[in-house]
């Protein structure tokens, strides 16, 4: 055996777009820099084209995906934990590289392991939570019903890289909704490591979008897109969750504004990202 | 310049096709940087080349009439833009077609001769021509026999567009020579050289129910064929690639082709059109994305 030093293969972070890997269409990136200096990744910055691809991506993939049956979810997002779980190792030193103590790493991964867990539990329980047989004064049936709402844009918390990035996907997953997500900026490798484990869990390709980049940059985008339905920041500055709310006023769109801390488990965060539908069934017919 | 009388072209001076070279340089097209107002621009150019079709089983009068306002005015509360070239529909539903766009400017067309297959008799399909014309096409979309034409009876394809075009009077006629059955590209040529000097007004690349539909690079070829047939003889062919054009993105490559080869005297809807069913909302999502700077959804435009 050879003891010349070998060479090293150190993973390129692309975008998670349509299920695939590709790099940004703008050629653009940032550098990630970890202690003393070191050059940990050249991390793609998406553009808004990447942005729109991604929309279509995920308009694409919201028919069959809120088609699936409540079941079904459930089992692919425990898959994911399963996946992240076989894969802690590498999540931990990804974490470590961006600045977590070893103990803090290893928290945050078995933290979001036990979250995928626990919204895969959800799956076909929160639909009957939220529904509703209403009183009418009329002769109907009349009930209420939770829906997915379509194409969800999200801006994961800044201060988190795994745990909120998974505190703010696996609901919307849940819930039959697609999206596209913007990482953290200064904490961007677990998400395209966790776009990994999605990738490999049945996931189907669209259905989750994880783009890096300047959220600057991209918010007003997330904000202003016509066919996104629904956009989740998480942030602590007012003035980013004004300037959503005020862009995102040209569709309506909703806009459900987070603390940049991961969110704690809880249905809730699926009930925000759903429709109720209601409907009148006549009766004595 | 009206059609000289047909007589069939001397195949022999054709060159052979360099797919290679054919396909590359329709990659080339793909690459232009097409912005801003020019982008504008070519958008509201293409939604003034379409033929918006529908040729299914299931199309009815009401869908037709549907689809007629849409053509007439595309974006509701934006007359500058459209309307659309012409209608195309079955024979049967072009006396609806024909009352929907009443004098609005828009024209009908009808498929007809057996379409999409062409596998019937010659005199069924003569008389085919003949009701859509008398129900008011304007335009007649044929299909040549294609099972003929790689048999190599090219005489016959060419008699049985000359017969056609009889058959059409004032009627403008495009020959469609579906080239997702022509194999290659040296067929598609020859094809192209039959139907132009039988009189064809417009040659098509397909129906539409044949995959692969329109392409860049078939389209390249046929317009080449035009490009030589009026260097010789002096008389303009229409374009029109069908099927498979969904994307504004790539009924804009298509135009910078059609610049770049035929140059700005085709660049109008009597010399080029799109056969297209679903590129309309395309256009419209990316024009209205140019003129408000936001990206556009379905959920706003009317589905035809």
């Amino acid at each position: 055996m050879s003891t010349k030093k070998r060479l090293a293969v150190s993973k390129t972070y692309k975008l998670y777009l349509g299920g695939k890997f590709p790099r940004t269409e703008s050629g653009r990136y940032y550098e990630l820099k970890g202690r003393k200096d070191t050059l940990l990744a050249n991390v793609s910055r998406a553009s808004r084209k990447d942005f729109r691809n991604a929309v279509v991506a995920a308009r694409k993939a919201w028919s069959g995906w809120a088609a699936t049956t409540a079941c079904l979810r459930g089992q692919i997002l425990y898959r994911v934990a399963e996946m992240l779980e076989g894969r802690a190792g590498q999540f931990e030193e990804e974490l470590r590289a961006q600045g977590a103590t070893p103990v803090a790493a290893r928290k945050e991964v078995t933290a979001s392991v036990d979250l995928f867990v626990h919204y895969a539990g959800w799956s076909d329980k929160y639909q009957s939570l939220f529904s509703s047989v209403n009183p009418v004064a009329t002769p109907h049936f009349n009930f209420s019903m939770p829906e997915s709402t379509g194409v969800v844009a999200a801006v994961a918390p800044e201060g988190s890289g795994l745990l909120g990035l998974s505190s703010v996907v696996a609901p919307i997953l849940v819930g039959g909704n697609t999206s596209v997500i913007l990482a953290s900026h200064a904490r961007p490798l677990c998400a395209i490591t966790l776009a990994e484990v999605l990738n490999s869990s049945d996931v189907p390709g669209g259905t989750v979008n994880i783009l890096t980049g300047l959220r600057d940059e991209l918010l007003p985008q997330f904000a202003e897109h016509m066919d996104v339905n629904a956009l989740l920041v998480c942030s602590d500055e007012a003035g980013e969750t004004r300037l959503a709310q005020e862009r995102a006023a040209e569709n309506v769109k909703r806009v459900i504004p987070h603390a940049d801390a991961p969110l704690a488990e809880s249905p809730y965060h699926i009930l925000d990202l759903q429709e109720i539908k209601t409907t009148w069934h006549p009766v004595g017919v | 310049m009206s059609a000289p009388d047909p007589s069939f072209p001397d195949l022999r001076t054709l060159s052979t096709i360099d797919q290679v070279g054919v396909e590359e340089r329709a990659r080339r097209f793909q690459a232009r940087s097409i912005k801003k107002e020019s982008k504008l621009s070519a958008l509201k150019l293409a939604v003034t080349m379409l033929d918006v079709t529908t040729l299914e089983g299931k199309d009815s009068p009401g869908k037709v009439k549907q689809m007629c306002v849409k053509a007439m005015r595309p974006l509701p509360g934006d007359p500058g833009i459209g309307p659309a070239a012409a209608v195309c529909v079955y024979p049967r539903l072009v006396r609806v077609a024909r009352e929907a766009v009443g004098r609005s400017g828009v024209r009908v067309a009808s498929v007809a001769t057996g379409f999409p297959s062409g596998q019937s008799r010659l005199k069924e399909r003569l008389s085919e021509i003949r009701y859509a014309v008398g129900a008011g096409a304007d335009e007649i979309d044929m299909v040549i026999s294609r099972g003929k034409l790689l048999h190599g009876e090219f005489r016959s394809i060419f008699d049985e567009i000359v017969r056609c075009k009889e058959a059409c009077g004032e009627a403008h006629l495009k020959v469609i020579l579906e080239t997702g059955e022509l194999q290659t590209y040296d067929t598609v040529r020859i094809a192209s050289e039959i139907a132009m000097a039988a009189g064809a007004d417009f040659i098509k690349t397909s129906t539409g129910k044949v995959q692969p539909a329109a392409t860049l690079p078939v389209t390249l070829v046929m317009l080449e064929a035009i490009q030589d047939y009026h260097d010789r003889t002096g008389r303009m062919v229409g374009m029109k690639p069908a099927g498979g054009i969904s994307e504004a993105k790539t009924a804009i490559h298509y135009l910078v082709m059609l610049k770049e080869t035929l140059g700005r005297a085709w660049l109008t809807n009597e010399w080029f059109r799109f056969g297209v069913s679903s590129l309309t909302n395309d256009l419209l999502m990316q024009i209205r994305k140019q003129q408000t700077g936001r990206y556009q959804s379905a959920d706003y435009f009317t589905k035809d």
